[in-house]
């Protein structure tokens, strides 16, 4: 099943519309980096600052699922160019790509907030 | 043609940005599924989370960390130059914004850096 | 200056090989001077093109020392690498013979992305009257004085890795056609250029913006295309 131009054309615009949400999330995902390195990495410390935080979830949250959809799309178009992937069976290995990321991303989002 | 002259005629700063953002992104993206699992160790308590902050104490993984950050800003930064080309008004090949991701990778890197000295 | 200049020049089609030859050097020498005194003094069998040999026509177009490049307008001074030329034909195209290449997949890829004006008038009808300053018709302007030589083609490494990647100057002369508000076949040909084998496809490596001999930025133009394209998909839908 070979993908039309017209859905071509969407996958780029979300992969853009991703790469939007992205740029603010990665902007402040630096900045926790930072200061949660600074305040020090133990288990203990992080999960008091995350355990609970509706605010932290649903931010990861986002951030998860514009990774999920950012991440897939740009490793097929290396895929397609650099190894010569492409065709209905490469979509499917992106697509379920994306819905593990979904899933696993999810899953560390629950086990820092609400486990 | 040779490997040289290869190499000499994508010798351009657009050319240069591209390449940058592509390894970024594969490297990043390879990264997500090892960081889930690696945050989702707190699904077995704070104990198996330290475990592994632990492990990451390792000189090679914190170096490896240093990286990851630094890539990451690099991709951000030239990520938001690619935006602008797509969707701002024309200004070129927006040189100004490749050294400024240039920029962003130090200034990430640094502070990284620094944090991890404290 | 030295008094002889070391070039290498490709003989043969997709196998073949560089032979090295020992030219002259004169003043002012360009790389074209350079390939026509082979082919008048030291190789008559050697397959070339050119045309006007002063910079408008674009037939002369090869690959100096790994840079797609007007031969004509290419000084050896300039171009030369420790003393040495290497001329290859133009990437990405067939090649007929040594320097010669088939450029008809390029100007196919120009018809596939609906590089042709479609109106809707007759020689009847008045004198279309288009405004210079309009931001569509500086559009227009910034890109219609491509010649089709192909440059920008055999610098893009997207042409290289996706073999229907319609291409820089393609899409650049749809991108002319698009703002052109005579034209009627909008539709069609923003679906044309759409996709992974269209503008899609560009990632703004921007060799094509570099090395265009007459300024064009097919950069700019796909990524025109690329708003109107994925806007069209979404308003579709």
């Amino acid at each position: 099943m070979t993908m039309t131009r017209a859905t071509q054309a969407k996958l780029w615009y979300a992969q853009r519309l991703s790469a939007m949400v992205l740029a603010g999330c990665v902007i402040v995902h630096l900045g926790v980096i930072v200061y949660a390195t600074r305040s020090g990495l133990s288990a203990g410390a992080l999960l008091a600052r995350t355990r609970g935080n509706v605010a932290f979830a649903v931010f990861y949250g986002v951030f998860v699922l514009a990774c999920a959809v950012h991440a897939p799309l740009g490793l097929r178009a290396v895929a397609h160019e650099w190894l010569h992937w492409r065709g209905g069976a490469a979509d499917a290995v992106w697509a379920t790509f994306a819905l593990a990321l979904v899933a696993t991303g999810m899953r560390a989002v629950y086990a820092v907030t609400a486990s | 043609m040779s490997a040289s002259f290869a190499i000499r005629a994508r010798s351009h700063p657009a050319w240069w940005a591209f390449a940058v953002h592509r390894v970024s992104g594969v490297l990043l993206a390879l990264f997500l599924p090892l960081h889930f699992w690696a945050l989702a160790q707190a699904l077995d308590g704070a104990a198996a989370l330290d475990a592994f902050l632990r492990f990451a104490e390792r000189p090679w993984v914190r170096l490896a960390e240093w990286g990851l950050v630094v890539l990451l800003a690099l991709h951000l930064t030239g990520g938001v130059r690619l935006l602008l080309i797509e969707f701002g008004p024309w200004r070129g090949l927006r040189k100004d914004w490749i050294a400024m991701t240039a920029g962003a990778g130090v200034v990430a890197g640094l502070a990284y850096a620094l944090a991890l000295t404290r | 200056m030295e008094s002889t200049v070391d070039v290498r020049v490709w003989r043969g089609a997709a196998q073949g090989r560089f032979v090295r030859y020992e030219v002259p050097r004169r003043p002012s020498q360009t790389v074209l001077d350079v390939v026509t005194y082979v082919q008048r003094h030291l190789e008559p069998t050697l397959a070339y093109r050119f045309a006007c040999r002063v910079g408008m026509c674009g037939s002369c177009a090869m690959t100096v020392n790994g840079v797609p490049r007007w031969t004509c307008r290419t000084h050896v001074a300039k171009a030369v690498r420790r003393g040495r030329l290497e001329i290859a034909p133009l990437a990405h195209l067939p090649v007929v013979r040594d320097l010669v290449t088939d450029m008809t997949a390029f100007f196919d890829k120009w018809a596939r992305a609906r590089g042709q004006f479609q109106g809707a008038t007759s020689r009847a009808a008045p004198v279309a009257r288009i405004a210079p300053e309009t931001p569509q018709r500086r559009a227009v302007d910034a890109g219609i004085e491509c010649i089709g030589c192909a440059v920008c083609y055999a610098a893009c490494d997207v042409v290289r890795w996706r073999h229907d990647f319609l291409g820089p100057a393609a899409l650049n002369r749809a991108w002319t056609l698009v703002n052109d508000v005579r034209d009627v076949a909008q539709a069609a040909r923003l679906d044309a250029v759409a996709g992974d084998a269209g503008c899609h496809a560009c990632h703004t490596q921007g060799a094509c913006t570099e090395r265009c001999p007459k300024g064009i930025a097919p950069t700019a133009g796909i990524a025109g295309l690329k708003r109107l394209t994925a806007r069209a998909a979404v308003e579709r839908s």
